[in-house]
């Protein structure tokens, strides 16, 4: 199938919005093994303390990323004209 | 507490629960479901993820292993906050196909397969029997913990009687509300709704022993945060490979385990809760695990030596004298378990009955004979083996003795279900993964989970001896249980996980890549993998075949949805076909749309054998796979068509539109041509009326008499000549002139020519220049015409040329086959404006008088070179006035 080259920018952002969402994860994985390489001197030993405060805090923001783009994902599946069952970015 | 009250509020607990799904069953059944069918419902049912191993179990393994707790729920946030690439096209898939359970979605995908189905199915039932074993544990002991402390009331009885009535009260509670009716789609709203309410028990449950935990216990955030500190949890091991490996297995698990695809994919009711549910459901398990440190931190320094971690939750409000707090926390473990368990053993109960009990049954029968009562058998199937899986867990209780940790349990059920992965991930976005593929992968991924974990779980010498876990079996050191192909040191589970998923995906692979797929295998990838391009419905299973008796079928239906239901589908179906009654056509895109209805109550696999046994075998031919790949191009091509055919109706339109332009031009032109003839014919009519009145009048003198009569006799030979040119003139335009085609000389015709049109003004002196030799050229034409067309020409000129000493060159070229004859005098010539106009009809430049013509001379010419296959033209930017005439050398005789 023939697609366009270059789209307007409304369906433009939209496929922006949906890599956002396909990267979420890739960037929560990322943050989240994040703390496996700030090893102490002496070895796997950890203090929980800070890192419960960065893993909690890693995982809010995760949340109202993903509370974001869920909103504007859901807010364009309602507006926007109905996307095309070919449609894949 | 007096175990009595505890046991009181337990039943009045679940009364409670038996209520909501009640209730909600009977709004659904009145079609008001409304907001029972909300993202909130949603995501809280996804929350049978947290089971009592959550609720208790992860404060024991915080107190444990530190924080390595959180990668239980790390894990399935990663995957909801992906929802784009894997859930999203799940719930898709599972509504497009009303997939029944995970084993359904793997037999589907590959070509509805029954052998795949049982494999998961037996896959995930042993997987499931030491978790739901686990729940029961867990409801047991904290039974044990709240009736030990008491003497009064009730004798608290051992943990045996209270397991038994815990399991008989699951049991009866899922047969109750998990096989009430079997659903087209296999929904269970009312449920659904009491999982919701007990996910708020739970959550409210712990997050509040964790407020008091945080604030009345301890003195806030900050003071948690320097108990830390100060425990022996202040500091943890954190090994790479267990971080990130239990990461993987929770992830795969919130996709695999068949009580998390109940909820998240056959549960749901709408898509767009899964966009609610991708940040919620992390917040929900964020909220789960929050006070999980504080609880573990506060319970170790404030619990006497030696106590179980694992109970903190209701043992540290106990010791603190929280009674009502404790007793919240244990109906939120409760929840917990009953919760896991109910799903769990809907899940399973479904893929037993549908995968394993129906097709044994089907295979009992003689083909083609009309089934019994399928619906009765399918409830009653699915009563039993939710009897039997509970039992089995329950067996799995009392086998075991119940002393393991509840996580490490949890974290072996993990890995069994996680086998289904590759099978599962390959389906739905590798087109090439085949049905063999996923059998060598299941099998083997599923034997290697066996034999590295859930075999020497047991213990030593209960199913793998002593000896073969240190040695190897036979003394073969490399297939020691734990240490695979020699792999040493490494942590147990991380070893079980690494090697059946690496294993399991390199036989799922290299399956796939070397067997080739059967059609309903293509048919059915085709239709998972590209879920969102197009509706699915195209892929023609059933050929129409006559003999097929819609109301077999109709009989079939109704054993299976109930009369009511299979009714209205019978008669919705032949509604849309445009008949009237219950019975449509048997075409292939009924039996299509019925086999998929079938499918949501008895799962893809055994509904396709169903149907076969009525309709005889569907036929899948490499036909109709074609087609179905040949659609897109059809349409393509459909496309490409009608955009020929548009170019081809404009190019049309405007051939039409020109030649209208043209008549319309045309008609200007006849209405002009008509307007001068009559003018011209006028003129000498005039006269010769006026002198022929005069001459009627008897005393005219001779001499005038005779003057008149010339005048008469002029003006009809003008007329004459008139009527002769335009006569002449028509014969030319129509090309019906006789061509009189001979050999000539050029020379001749034009001494002709100038012999012909010296009286012309023959008062004039013309200097004629000509090349004799080069016009002694033979030409095969017709010469008279030719020879007119000369006169003309000179004629003109002798007329027109206004120079003082007129001359006139006669200049004869050969090119090609063609003869160039040029006649330019020198005179003024025609202005420029004009020269386009000079070879019409009537066209006159100077006044009528002085030409003595009716302007039709040149026209004439142009006429009969035509005809000779040759042109006149003027010439611009000569002398004067300049006329080139063309013609071939020898003409050919137009063939007829």
């Amino acid at each position: 199938m023939k697609r366009p080259m270059f789209l307007a920018a409304h369906s433009y952002r939209q496929r922006r919005l949906r890599d956002a969402a396909r990267l979420l994860p890739i960037l929560a994985s990322f943050l989240i093994i994040l703390p496996m390489l700030w090893g102490e001197e002496t070895g796997d030993l950890r203090y929980t303390g800070r890192d419960a405060i960065y893993l909690f805090t890693v995982w809010l923001v995760l949340i109202v990323a993903a509370a974001l783009l869920a909103r504007r994902l859901s807010i364009e599946a309602d507006t926007a004209p109905p996307v095309l069952p070919k449609d894949k970015s | 507490m007096p175990f009595n009250l505890l046991v009181l509020a337990s039943l009045s607990y679940v009364i409670f629960l038996f209520g909501v799904a009640f209730f909600v069953e009977r709004r659904a059944a009145q079609g008001a479901a409304g907001w029972l069918r909300s993202p909130l419902v949603y995501t809280l049912s996804l929350s049978v993820y947290c089971t009592a191993w959550t609720f208790y179990g992860a404060v024991g393994y915080a107190a444990r292993s530190g924080l390595e707790y959180l990668t239980i729920y790390l894990g399935p946030t990663i995957v909801f906050v992906g929802w784009w690439w894997v859930l999203r096209k799940l719930v898709r898939i599972g509504r497009q196909h009303r997939v029944t359970s995970i084993a359904d979605l793997i037999s589907s995908r590959y070509g509805k397969s029954n052998l795949l189905g049982v494999i998961v199915t037996v896959m995930c039932v042993t997987a499931a029997t030491p978790y739901i074993a686990l729940q029961l544990q867990s409801v047991t002991l904290s039974f044990g913990v709240f009736a030990s402390a008491t003497v009064d009331g009730w004798a608290k009885p051992d943990g045996e009687v209270t397991s038994v009535w815990v399991t008989g009260g699951l049991a009866l509670f899922t047969i109750l509300f998990g096989t009430r009716n079997l659903d087209a789609n296999e929904q269970h709203t009312g449920v659904v709704t009491a999982i919701a309410v007990e996910a708020v028990v739970k959550l409210l449950a712990l997050v509040a022993v964790g407020v008091f935990v945080v604030w009345g216990i301890a003195d806030g955030p900050r003071d948690i945060l320097a108990r830390i500190d100060a425990s022996s949890m202040a500091e943890w091991h954190m090994k790479p490979s267990r971080w990130t490996g239990l990461i993987f297995l929770s992830a795969a698990a919130v996709i695999c385990l068949p009580r998390m695809f109940q909820v998240l994919v056959v549960e749901n009711s709408d898509e767009r809760h899964l966009a609610t549910a991708s940040w919620a459901f992390p917040l929900y398990v964020l909220m789960m695990s929050l006070f999980v440190v504080p609880i573990a931190v506060v319970g170790l320094e404030l619990m006497p030596e030696g106590a179980n971690p694992d109970l903190f939750v209701l043992t540290l409000p106990l010791s603190q004298g929280q009674g009502g707090l404790a007793m919240l926390a244990f109906l939120g473990g409760f929840s917990s378990a009953t919760s896991m368990v109910i799903v769990a053993s809907i899940a399973l109960a479904t893929m037993v009955s549908n995968h394993i009990v129906m097709p044994f049954w089907l295979s009992l029968r003689p083909a083609r004979a009309v089934p019994g009562d399928v619906r009765r058998l399918v409830l009653l199937s699915r009563r039993l083996s939710i009897v039997a899986i509970l039992a089995l867990g329950y067996a799995y209780y009392q086998g075991s003795g119940g002393s393991a940790a509840l996580a490490a349990i949890g974290l072996i059920s993990f890995v069994g279900v996680a086998q289904i992965l590759p099978a599962m991930m390959g389906g739905i976005f590798w087109r090439g993964a085949t049905r063999t593929g996923a059998i060598w992968g299941l099998c083997l991924g599923f034997a290697v989970w066996a034999y590295t974990l859930f075999f020497p779980s047991f213990g030593a010498d209960a199913v793998l001896s002593a000896n073969v876990m240190a040695n190897g079996p036979l003394g073969i050191a490399w297939l020691r249980p734990q240490a695979l192909f020699g792999v040493e040191g490494m942590d147990p589970l991380i070893h079980a996980l690494f090697w059946s998923m690496a294993l399991n995906t390199v036989a799922f692979c290299t399956g796939s890549l070397l067997t080739f797929p059967n059609p309903v295998e293509r048919v059915q990838a085709a239709a998972f993998v590209n879920a969102f391009d197009a509706e699915p419905g195209n892929t023609r299973g059933w050929s129409e075949h006559g003999a097929v008796g819609a109301e077999d079928l109709l009989i079939m239906a109704q054993r299976i949805l109930g009369n009511d239901e299979g009714l209205g589908f019978f008669e919705g179906q032949a509604r849309a076909q445009g008949k009237s009654g219950y019975l449509p056509d048997p075409t292939a895109g009924f039996m299509e749309q019925l086999e998929r209805r079938l499918a949501g109550a008895v799962g893809a696999a055994t509904a396709h054998a169903m149907i076969s046994q009525i309709a005889g075998r569907a036929t899948v031919s490499v036909e109709d796979l074609m087609a179905v790949a040949n659609e897109a191009a059809q349409i393509m091509e459909y496309s490409s068509k009608l955009e020929e055919q548009q170019d081809e109706l404009t190019r049309t339109a405007r051939q039409l539109r020109d030649a209208n332009d043209k008549l319309t031009q045309l008609s200007v032109q006849k209405d002009a041509f008509l307007s001068q003839i009559s003018h011209e014919l006028r003129t000498p009519m005039t006269s010769i009326r006026a002198f022929s009145e005069i001459l009627a009048e008897d005393d005219l003198p001779g001499e005038m008499v005779t003057k008149y009569g010339k005048v008469i006799h002029d003006e009809t030979k003008r007329l004459t000549r008139l009527l002769d040119d335009l006569l002449d003139l028509s014969v030319l335009e129509n090309g019906t002139v006789q061509l009189n085609l001979e050999l000539s000389n050029l020379r001749e015709m034009i001494d002709g020519a100038l012999r012909s049109s010296s009286h012309t003004r023959a008062e004039r002196s013309f200097v004629i220049h000509r090349d004799l030799p080069s016009e002694d050229i033979f030409l095969r034409t017709d010469s008279d015409r030719l020879t007119q067309v000369f006169i003309n020409l000179i004629s003109n000129a002798r007329k027109y040329c206004d120079a003082a000493n007129p001359e006139l060159r006669i200049s004869v070229r050969r090119k090609g086959g063609r003869v160039i004859v040029d006649f330019i005098d020198n005179g003024s010539g025609i202005p420029k404006g004009q020269q386009a106009l000079i070879f019409e009809k009537f066209a006159r430049l100077t006044d009528q008088t002085k030409a003595g013509g009716a302007g039709l001379g040149l026209a004439i010419c142009r006429e009969v070179m035509a005809n000779l296959g040759g042109t006149i033209s003027y010439l611009p930017g000569q002398w004067g006035a300049a006329f080139r005439v063309t013609l071939p050398l020898r003409l050919e005789p137009p063939k007829k």
